[in-house]
């Protein structure tokens, strides 16, 4: 049924991504090939892998951006994206297979892949672009969630989240329940001011991305440029003082 | 976003296949078509050749056209399974009437004519579902708009009187209902899709650069790096881009071979007999039928979607 559940999920697992700390080192995108390879949607193509063209099948990408700002000056900040998990999927509702669904249990969005036609139109409908086809296989794939690892009763407790968060090397990633607004995740966004990507788009994404902090200016030992000028001066000692005559001839 | 081919096909040829089907039904229903069994015989092999030929085209561009039953399933909620249902269930009542029309002319009971009334609005149905699929995505601004099933259900009665009048002029005299009703669709699509260019190009989708990352507050944001070398998926079936200049030409040949060519000749058609107009409505139609290929092929290529913002568009 590509209708969206009739009782809201009450439970929202979905992923917290925070700006301010990923360093854009593509590990989790790695990661969550490896593990989706073997996974729910195994396998995940690559086409061409090592020729002039390499085109393939990955469910999170990492994205490099830039922000201008004429009094603050300009920073860098990465971007990791992949399914959003949304509340109102317009890529469910506009499947006419009913191969795209929203699990009423937990809110993860999976594509049957028995039940795929490979009409692309889920990927038409996401404005996130978070579906990626799979040419060789003539179906849709998509960010399961790591669904087959996070319910794994193999695995240790603690390995029972998905590989991209496991893998992240700088704990940028958090994964847990944002339907209870008392989990870790769900307090951490409030703290920190998480948010929807495009709003205006009204697909009530799950997922939620933390701001990058504010720029340090000046306070805690000064700017950059301000620790790198001479350290020596008048209250130094002689031999500080003789070095630095020394240095600066 | 990428233009496919059998899509393009698809929207066209059903598209005509639906206006003509609808006309010819419509025709029939108010006494305004000519008699005689050919007329009406080849006009409906025309409309159901087209309308398969499109329907199946469709399913070609399907990553598994075995499963393409799986589409007639979730009416509920999505346009293309809805467009889908319609499209099967309007075989049914225009076929019904269609037979009746051609084989039993003299004896059709008054209950007919209410299957005739039920095809011609499964016709319009139908098309308006094909619109909807486009129309309902949110994503992509050049087609979540009022403008998008409007000009779908004229570019099918526009084409559909076309196709019908070649093919009436193959048969006798063309009858000046039919051709008015031509120019005056003609007119009409014309309109709206001068009024769609202008709306198109004054407008832009609420998402942004700013909005897809939501680093608004920080700054202009801008694409520093992509996430790979390579092209993706992603940015060859969304990130399909035409430079402006061949846009513009092609919007050109579009009005001028899909609206302003094919007036002229029905024009001509309405004041000359004979042969020669025969020969202008079917220079209308060869004419008509590059330049709507063309208004389709633009009307994917024009498009984008929200994705780009991911990838450098700065507007979407």
């Amino acid at each position: 049924m590509t209708s969206l559940p009739k009782n809201p999920p009450k439970k929202k697992l979905g992923l917290v991504i925070d700006l301010d700390i990923c360093v854009g080192c593509h590990a989790c995108a790695v990661n969550c090939k490896e593990w989706n390879t073997g996974g729910h949607s195994a396998p995940l193509t690559d086409s061409d892998p090592y020729g002039a063209d390499p085109t393939g099948v990955w469910f999170n990408r990492i994205h490099s951006f830039e922000v201008e700002n004429d009094q603050t000056g300009g920073r860098t900040v990465h971007f990791p994206k992949s399914c959003l998990h949304c509340d109102d999927a317009p890529c469910v509702t506009v499947c006419p297979t009913g191969a795209s669904y929203k699990r009423e249990e937990d809110g993860i969005v999976l594509v049957n892949a028995d039940h795929c036609i490979g009409c692309k139109l889920c990927s038409w409908a996401c404005p996130y672009g978070a579906r990626e086809y799979d040419e060789d296989a003539g179906v849709m794939k998509k960010c399961t969630l790591c669904v087959d690892k996070i319910y794994n009763p193999n695995l240790p407790e603690e390995s029972r989240v998905p590989a991209c968060v496991s893998t992240c090397p700088v704990g940028a990633r958090s994964f847990g329940d944002l339907g209870d607004p008392e989990s870790d995740v769900s307090r951490l966004v409030a703290k920190r001011g998480g948010y929807d990507l495009m709003p205006e788009q009204d697909c009530k994404p799950t997922n939620k991305y933390l701001p990058p902090r504010p720029k340090r200016t000046g306070a805690e030992g000064g700017s950059a440029a301000a620790r790198l000028t001479p350290v020596a001066d008048s209250s130094a000692g002689v031999l500080a003082r003789w070095v630095d005559k020394f240095l600066s001839a | 976003m990428h233009p496919a081919k059998s899509v393009i096909f698809f929207t066209t040829a059903s598209g005509a296949g639906y206006g003509l089907l609808f006309l010819l039904i419509a025709g029939d229903l108010l006494g305004l078509a000519p008699g005689g069994f050919w007329p009406a015989f080849t006009g409906y092999a025309v409309s159901y050749a087209l309308i398969t030929g499109g329907l199946l085209s469709s399913t070609f561009h399907l990553g598994h056209p075995e499963r393409a039953w799986r589409a007639l399933t979730q009416w509920r909620s999505s346009w293309l399974s809805r467009e889908g249902v319609m499209a099967v269930l309007t075989f049914l009542p225009t076929g019904l009437y269609a037979l009746h029309q051609l084989f039993f002319p003299e004896r059709m009971p008054g209950i007919t004519g209410v299957i005739g009334v039920i095809g011609a609005i499964c016709c319009i149905v139908t098309v308006y579902c094909t619109a909807m699929i486009y129309a309902s995505l949110k994503p992509v601004h050049a087609w979540s708009n009022r403008f998008v099933p409007a000009g779908y259900l004229l570019l099918s009665l526009m084409t559909g009187a076309l196709v019908l009048n070649a093919l009436f002029a193959l048969f006798g005299p063309p009858s000046p209902v039919f051709l008015i009703l031509a120019l005056l669709s003609l007119i009409a699509a014309l309109v709206w899709k001068i009024s769609y260019w202008r709306f198109l190009d004054g407008t832009k989708s609420l998402s942004t650069p700013e909005s897809a990352t939501g680093l608004g507050e920080f700054g202009r944001v801008k694409l520093f790096e992509a996430p790979h070398t390579e092209a993706n998926y992603l940015m060859k079936e969304m990130g399909f881009q035409i430079a402006r200049k061949h846009a513009m030409k092609l919007r050109r040949i579009t009005l001028t071979l899909a609206f302003v060519l094919p007036l002229l000749l029905t024009l001509l058609a309405l004041f000359v007999g004979g042969s020669l107009a025969a020969a202008a409505l079917i220079l209308a139609l060869l004419n008509a039928a590059i330049g709507i290929v063309t208004e389709r092929w633009l009307f994917f290529a024009e498009a984008r979607h929200t994705v780009g913002l991911y990838y450098g568009a700065a507007h979407a």
